[in-house]
């Protein structure tokens, strides 16, 4: 039952007949909830005691910094897929996430960048969170050369994706090194086990953020896929057929 | 939801995937474990008291500015303060220069400089350290007012 989805799915001509449906509904909910998100967080949201206006930068930053790192680990989901089950829409799901985690994990360091420099002084030290996230930044864009190096064929593929599989091991890096070390970094203002440090007023408009942030993603990770599918598949049956009344 | 069995050569890429990632895991572990002191971005106040701390050499420390300690110049900008982590152990901090936003004090420091001598250091950079904590100015004095009035009990 299982494998047998798993097998629908993992073809390029059903998955881009059927995920066609879900691109209207990630759209909807992406404009949603990063316009609620955006005008709650940077005009309604309180002010902080201590950073001020300043502070509300997070609610680009944070979102950004929690996809840097889950989209990495759906990129190296897709690569472990890749490596077993040599799926093709697995690689092109990997090669397709990578660079929009590079930019997401960017726009997480900027953004990190312009509120260090009021609040800690600096645009940048290097500390463990700083450092282990541009590592990551790297890890996408290695991940994206290798892949892109030689074009669709397999070799390229497998090495990109033991690049993204051993790449896991900065996640929990990233994640613990305000734990593991002085950091100049802040440690988290919320985990499972305790209620978050700072009152609902200001994390809801954030949870709001987050969902959105998410909600892009997916959409735009969709998008490319199909596109990328459509590309390697075009000397196939279905893709002709499918695009003969627009040529 | 039925999982059928895997097919031989899968279940050999999956140990293959797993055996590698323990791999690098574990080569990672220990680099970052040979690597512990190197990686912290600044010595604690109690590193500082216990001597761990080499003298005339450009270093960063970090911990809480101590309350009541801040005194400024009234001609210049020099400034010095205490840094404490609340626990026992503290040293004096001379600066010159525009402080970050956050600085004040219980709040959290990193300077870059240099002890000149035990217990005095001269910084060229003070980096403020925010905390996890947020909150609207009005709870802050909510809370602040709270505190003043517990204290003032005997």
């Amino acid at each position: 039952m299982v494998w047998r989805w798993f097998h629908e799915w993992g073809s390029p001509r059903f998955f881009y007949a059927r995920s066609g449906r879900l691109i209207p509904i990630f759209a909807a909910l992406t404009l949603c909830l990063l316009s609620i998100g955006l005008v709650w967080g940077l005009l309604y949201a309180p002010a902080d005691y201590q950073q001020g206006h300043s502070y509300r930068i997070m609610y680009v930053h944070v979102p950004a910094a929690i996809l840097a790192q889950s989209s990495y680990a759906m990129m190296a989901m897709a690569a472990v897929v890749s490596l077993i089950w040599r799926l093709k829409i697995a690689d092109a799901a990997m090669q397709t996430a990578a660079p929009i985690g590079a930019w997401v994990t960017a726009l997480a360091l900027v953004t990190g960048a312009l509120w260090g420099k009021p609040m800690w002084g600096t645009y940048w030290v290097w500390d463990a969170r700083l450092t282990s996230t541009l590592i990551l930044l790297f890890l996408f864009a290695g991940v994206l050369a290798i892949r892109q190096a030689s074009g669709p064929g397999q070799s390229a593929g497998r090495a990109a994706a033991v690049l993204a599989v051993v790449g896991l091991i900065n996640l929990p890096i990233i994640k613990f090194s305000v734990d593991w070390w002085f950091t100049l970094h802040q440690p988290s203002s919320f985990s499972i086990t305790e209620k978050p440090a700072m009152p609902i007023e200001m994390w809801a408009p954030l949870l709001v953020m987050v969902i959105g942030t998410y909600s892009w993603f997916f959409l735009v990770w969709l998008m490319r896929l199909r596109l990328e599918i459509v590309r390697r598949e075009a000397k196939a049956d279905w893709v002709q057929r499918s695009f003969q009344d627009e040529l | 939801m039925k999982f059928g069995p895997m097919k031989a050569h899968r279940r050999a890429r999956l140990l293959q995937i797993l055996f590698l990632l323990v791999l690098a895991g574990l080569a990672t572990t220990f680099l970052l474990q040979a690597l512990n002191s190197n990686i912290n971005l600044f010595y604690s106040p109690v590193q500082v008291t216990s001597g761990e701390v080499p003298l005339g050499q450009r270093i960063r420390v970090g911990g809480m500015v101590e309350a009541g300690s801040i005194i400024r110049a009234s001609d210049s900008l020099k400034v010095g303060f205490n840094v404490t982590d609340l626990a026992g152990s503290t040293f004096e901090v001379n600066y010159t220069g525009i402080l970050p936003d956050l600085f004040r004090e219980g709040q959290g420091v990193v300077a870059t400089g240099e002890f000149t001598r035990d217990g005095l250091f001269e910084a060229e950079e003070i980096l403020a350290k925010h905390d996890e904590k947020y909150m609207p100015p009005e709870v802050a004095m909510a809370l602040e007012a709270g505190d003043s009035a517990s204290s003032a009990l005997p």
